[in-house]
């Protein structure tokens, strides 16, 4: 990938709680997001996408703490700002404005009580406190409309519209400001499969007409092998493989991207015997040592359980990296 | 009732279970306007579902959230009172109120729900639930170490093993696929002959969902079970159940072999649910896509007239509007609810 890198991530740690009932929720993260890319971020629950996200926007509760690392967003043509380092009014205005996030289950987000429209025009509100109050209103209609809503559904109230409409909402309200980046945590994963592929089909088309990248997290990986440019996958609270979407689906060179790669049955194709991955993934209390994965892994050898792979190429000159003593 | 004919050989694959006509409606709370008008609204979750789960089969229903499927499994499991049709059960009709009659029911139909982390009591032990359903199917035997022998081997037949440790464990100590397979063993305490699997997988990693469905499946093989899948899913039916069926709106609309289905989808809902579904082999084509329709389904109080799948059909005709289309069989064994196939055209319009 030859664009420019929008978001930087190193070494980034998280604990949950501290001292000795702490948990290493994610352990030295390093990821970049490059500019009008979606970047898929997979993994099984607990294995700490979600803490990324959370982290990466500050929006991380206690008992999580940030223990180290850097996030880095580059304004284009300006100096990178440090996120970790923002102050709250400098957080205030750096979110939505530059980075909006759309979370899990979000069509339950919206607040029962106001009407799309007031929540719509809260946004612009809180950020564009000069703009008038007509403008405000037509420009709540346009962003329904981006996502496929017909304006006159302004009035409406949550309860009046469907899962995928209130779901689509959510992204509209996202895309209020024109961020640079969206984080979309399981965006679609309470929706119906045809649902979730008018979204997703829409928010591709939205992405090419105003340019912003997206960080796209979700367990399913059939899903960001068809939606994302790069897929990193994560497990135990470490990315253990990043590559090209196509690249991870020919050639996944993690046992675990394997393993997950063939844990959904095809819908076309031979039907074949499928296994899953035996043993379930680990509880962050009573993490492996070395490899996160190796309790479970049919490809387990010496080093395995004893040392921590480290996230690298595998060969050469290749733009992939894997964290597994096979390829090191 | 005809629960004196369970120790039925089991071989061959004869029906075990079978709806015929299987209607349900909720009523809506009825408002002041309601009243007024001397109207009584409903909720058409299920309307005339016919459908026979054989013995040594998975029978795989998919459709969307709110289609109905897991009101046609409570209606089978006889927990909700039907509103038309009969269920039979080994051959004869069967009408389970509650008390001892529901009792020899549920000792041959079991329910097995989605969420493992709600099915199972959390203040119990793994041997609390599994003695409490032997004991009331009356298969505990006689003293404790029977007892204990039984609780290893429904543990073993789930693939929890060894059953000892696993056996004084609280749910909160397990993984989700193990507190799922103690949900199974406590199905098969019952010894039934029917499962009835609610989304059994839909709330597990992805990584333990496949080990889960080929227990299943190794079940119904040496158990001779008949099973009912239910999943929104449709690739894991194609790789699960021998046959599926494909609900939208209440109604069956597609029957068959499951690989026919899944690879000749004849109902423009199947198709559209096929096109939607996730798959990775289609990065390449992304671009010459058609469109295969769009929309949300239909309110189920005011449901569509005619085929309730019309108004978001791109092949809708004008007789899709009034008429409701009877099944159409196909090749193989295949069927459709849809007027595309009514006399000649069919061989043509299922290309």
């Amino acid at each position: 990938m030859t664009a420019e890198p929008i978001l930087t991530i190193s070494g980034l740690n998280v604990d949950y709680g501290t001292g000795t009932s702490g948990v290493h929720a994610l352990r030295d993260i390093d990821l970049t997001l490059h500019r009008g890319e979606v970047l898929g971020l997979a993994g099984e629950s607990g294995s700490g996408k979600s803490t990324l996200a959370y982290a990466v926007t500050r929006l991380l509760s206690p008992p999580g703490v940030i223990t180290g690392g850097d996030v880095h967003y580059h304004r284009p043509g300006a100096e990178p700002v440090d996120i970790l380092a923002l102050t709250p009014d400098e957080l205030r205005a750096f979110r939505w404005q530059e980075l909006s996030i759309v979370f899990q289950g979000a069509m339950n987000s919206l607040n029962p009580v106001h009407t799309v429209h007031s929540q719509l025009t809260d946004v612009l509100k809180a950020h564009r406190p000069d703009m008038r109050q007509a403008d405000r209103t037509s420009r709540a209609g346009e962003l329904l409309t981006l996502v496929g809503i017909s304006a006159d559904r302004l009035a409406a109230y949550p309860h009046q519209l469907s899962g995928g409409m209130r779901q689509r909402v959510m992204i509209a309200m996202a895309l209020a400001l024109e961020p640079e980046i969206v984080i979309m945590d399981e965006p679609t994963t309470a929706l119906d499969v045809v649902m979730q592929r008018q979204i997703l089909r829409k928010l591709v088309q939205l992405r090419e007409q105003l340019s912003f990248s997206v960080v796209f997290i979700t367990h399913d990986i059939s899903l960001l092998i068809e939606f994302s440019d790069r897929i990193a996958i994560m497990y135990g609270g470490r990315i253990v493989e990043q590559a090209g979407a196509a690249e991870i689906y020919r050639d996944p060179r993690h046992p675990y991207s394997d393993g997950l790669l063939h844990s959904f049955p095809a819908l076309h194709g031979p039907r074949r015997e499928l296994t899953g991955i035996p043993g379930s993934p680990p509880h962050l209390s009573a993490m492996p040592a070395g490899c996160a994965f190796h309790p479970r892994c049919g490809k387990a050898f010496e080093p395995c359980s004893e040392r921590v792979p480290v996230l690298a190429a595998p060969d050469t000159g290749q733009d992939r990296e894997v964290a597994c003593w096979l390829h090191h | 009732m005809t629960t004196e004919q369970t120790a039925d050989v089991r071989t061959g694959t004869d029906v075990v279970l079978e709806a015929r006509g299987v209607t349900k409606h909720f009523p809506v709370r009825r408002t002041a306007g309601d009243l007024l008008a001397r109207r009584r609204r409903t909720v058409h979750a299920v309307d005339d579902v016919s459908l026979e789960l054989r013995r040594g089969t998975v029978t795989a229903l998919v459709g969307e959230s709110g289609s109905g499927k897991s009101t046609v499994a409570r209606l089978l499991a006889q927990l909700y009172p039907l509103t038309a049709g009969e269920i039979h059960l080994g051959g004869s009709a069967v009408k389970a109120g509650r008390g001892r009659s529901f009792r020899t029911y549920v000792k041959q139909v079991q329910l097995i729900f989605q969420d493992p982390f709600a099915s199972l009591n959390p203040v119990h032990t793994v041997r609390y639930h599994l003695t409490r359903a032997l004991k009331i199917h009356g298969r505990a035997g006689s003293g404790d170490a029977e007892l204990e022998t039984n609780l290893a081997a429904l543990l073993e037949r789930v693939q929890l093993t060894p059953p000892h440790q696993f056996l004084d464990k609280f749910p909160h100590e397990l993984s989700g696929g193990q507190r799922q397979r103690v949900a199974i063993a406590r199905a098969l305490g019952a010894d039934p002959q029917v499962l009835l699997a609610d989304e059994p997988v839909s709330m597990l990693d992805v990584s333990i969902r496949l080990g889960v469905l080929n227990l299943l499946r190794d079940l119904k093989e040496r158990l001779r079970l008949a099973i009912l899948y239910i999943t929104h899913d449709i690739a894991s039916a194609r790789y699960f159940a021998d046959t599926t069926l494909v609900m939208y709106a209440g109604r069956l609309v597609e029957g068959g072999d499951s690989e026919q289905v899944t690879q000749h989808p004849a109902h423009p809902y199947t198709q559209l649910l096929i096109a939607s579904a996730p798959d990775p082999d289609r990065v390449a084509d992304e671009a010459d896509q058609e469109e295969t329709g769009s929309g949300e389904p239909p309110s189920l109080i005011t449901p569509p007239a005619g085929c309730r799948f019309h108004p978001r059909c791109p092949k809708a005709m004008e007789r899709c509007r009034t008429e409701l289309p009877p099944r159409f069989g196909l090749a193989d064994g295949q069927w459709a609810a849809c007027w595309l196939y009514d006399g000649t055209s069919a061989q043509e319009a299922a290309k």
